[in-house]
């Protein structure tokens, strides 16, 4: 076959020489690129210290956002459920009672809202399927835990705190989704 | 037998003991530093700066771990597999001439527990009794792991300590002596044997690499067949002494090539030196010689891949035993002519 790249290389199996066969020097050429090695400058990063830089389209922890007035936007709708594959979110609905206007946007809101970051595959679907602008994807790491069943977020971890307002601007504004 | 020899050679075994282990605990650091380097990482700087203590951490894990016995292991060949490799690793030591005499308090002290007038004999059936405590080890797991384990190492032993001894006897057959000190004075200032004897260097260090278990020939563990070979079902402390006796055999073997081919304490330019001088000096010699060989075996192990196992029995057999004869043959003829033998 004609090669278009010019790249092709022939394989040849022609005995090997003398000097081949006492696989010496090919041993000693080895040893010194390993020492060349030696010399040459690490790539690590020093985990705790030193952090490295995230992406901006980085897929972390998951946040459910509240709006300006610090209303829950989530109204359990489970479209969220429904998109991820790893079967990794549960919730239930609830109906939005008289005087509980501050606290939930719409008149339906997300009783319970539970994640299992075991299962999460953090490939952000739930974030692409919501409707409300309620859930997404931060630069956040999920901790490590000693108990699997610690893995299993609830509102308590996830709703963003009225005061501490999680960004997400980062991630949303990498010209890949349009601007918030 | 005098107290004051008593009480000197007491203090030599003792000291000999700490520095063995002590240099086999920090190969270790310094193997996981060295294959780190070459990988271009950092390796180990979390405990003490630059990770100076984490052999001390390594320590107190292996005594913190389960010390498991498997449940249809044999219990006593279990414990003893263990205490054999380290026993024999370390009493390997005791022979080896570690510099010139030294003058303290009015007296002549050697600096070798035991001058044994067979000292390379001596190294040699320690070395041999050493793959029994991996044999027994293996056998008594009772896993099949441990077991192909323990066949490889005693069937590598058998073709490398051929090749080996008859390399040891070019060596022999040079200084005319059995005797580690002979051997060493033999190889005077730079009179060094590895000038006389490249191949013969060259056959004896892959042999003392195979028998000391090291890559390329750590085939009795080889972690990605075996699963840790031998010691698949050692925790705790015991797979602790194993693993030292590595780092201890391998720290002796590195004296005992020293001291057949890079003359021992020797160095040039040792005769303007005397006294205590000279055997601090020659001392200092030795560790360097040691050290550098210790660095060499742990930069081939991080740089060449294990061998298969035919290969390695090929490379036994069909090669260093006849290039080690070979040697053997012709050193033999010149020492002959060189004598007078055919003259007459």
């Amino acid at each position: 076959m004609e090669s278009l790249t010019n790249r092709k290389r022939v394989v040849s199996d022609k005995p090997m020489t003398f000097l081949e066969k006492l696989y010496l020097p090919a041993i000693w050429g080895g040893m010194f690129i390993t020492l060349k090695h030696i010399f040459k400058k690490n790539h690590t990063i020093k985990y705790p210290e030193e952090q490295r830089v995230f992406a901006p389209v980085y897929r972390g922890m998951h946040v459910l956002k509240r709006d300006e007035e610090g209303r829950e936007n989530c109204t359990a709708c489970g479209l969220c459920a429904v998109a991820c594959p790893a079967e990794a979110i549960t919730m239930v609905a609830e109906e939005r009672k008289k005087g509980e206007e501050h606290l939930y946007r719409e008149e339906k809101y997300a009783a319970s809202y539970e994640i299992n970051m075991l299962r999460c595959i953090f490939c952000g679907l739930c974030e692409e399927a919501c409707p409300k602008e309620a859930v997404f994807l931060t630069d956040r790491i999920v901790p490590t835990e000693f108990d699997r069943n610690d893995f299993i977020y609830d509102k308590s971890v996830l709703v963003e705190p009225i005061n501490d307002r999680i960004d997400i601007t980062k991630r949303q504004n990498t010209g890949k989704r349009g601007v918030i | 037998m005098d107290t004051a020899l008593l009480i000197e050679k007491l203090v030599l075994v003792v000291l000999l003991f700490l520095v063995s282990l002590g240099i086999a605990a920090y190969s270790t650091y310094f193997e996981r530093k060295l294959a780190a380097w070459i990988q271009d990482r950092v390796g180990p700087d979390r405990a003490g700066p630059f990770g100076i203590l984490q052999p001390i951490a390594d320590g107190v894990k292996m005594f913190m771990k389960e010390d498991f016995t498997p449940k249809n292991a044999d219990r006593w060949l279990f414990i003893l597999g263990p205490g054999i490799a380290m026993f024999t690793a370390l009493i390997t030591s005791s022979i080896v001439p570690w510099g010139t005499d030294l003058y303290l308090f009015g007296r002549t002290i050697v600096l070798q527990v035991a001058d044994f007038n067979i000292g390379i004999l001596f190294v040699f059936g320690t070395i041999s009794i050493g793959v029994y405590g991996i044999m027994i080890g293996g056998w008594a797991s009772n896993n099949k792991y441990s077991l192909y384990g323990a066949i490889r190492a005693s069937s590598q032993m058998i073709s490398y300590e051929l090749a080996m001894g008859i390399s040891a006897i070019t060596i022999i057959m040079m200084s005319g002596s059995l005797g580690l000190t002979d051997i060493v004075k033999s190889q005077h200032g730079m009179n060094w044997n590895i000038f006389y004897q490249p191949v013969c260097f060259l056959v004896f260090f892959i042999c003392a690499l195979a028998e000391t278990n090291r890559a390329p020939f750590d085939l009795p563990e080889c972690e990605s067949e075996l699963i840790g070979g031998y010691h698949t079902e050692y925790s705790s402390m015991k797979l602790g002494l194993f693993l030292f006796a590595e780092y201890v055999s391998m720290f002796v073997s590195s004296a005992i090539i020293s001291i057949l081919f890079f003359g021992g304490y020797n160095f040039p330019g040792m005769d303007h030196f005397s006294g205590n001088t000279l055997a601090l000096l020659s001392v200092l010699v030795f560790f360097a010689k040691i050290f550098f060989f210790i660095f060499v075996i742990m930069w081939i192990r991080w740089t060449i891949p294990r061998f298969r196992f035919d290969q390695l029995m090929h490379l036994g057999w069909k090669v260093l035993i006849p290039i080690a004869i070979i040697n053997l043959m012709l050193t033999g003829i010149v020492i002959a002519f060189h004598e007078g033998w055919f003259l007459n």
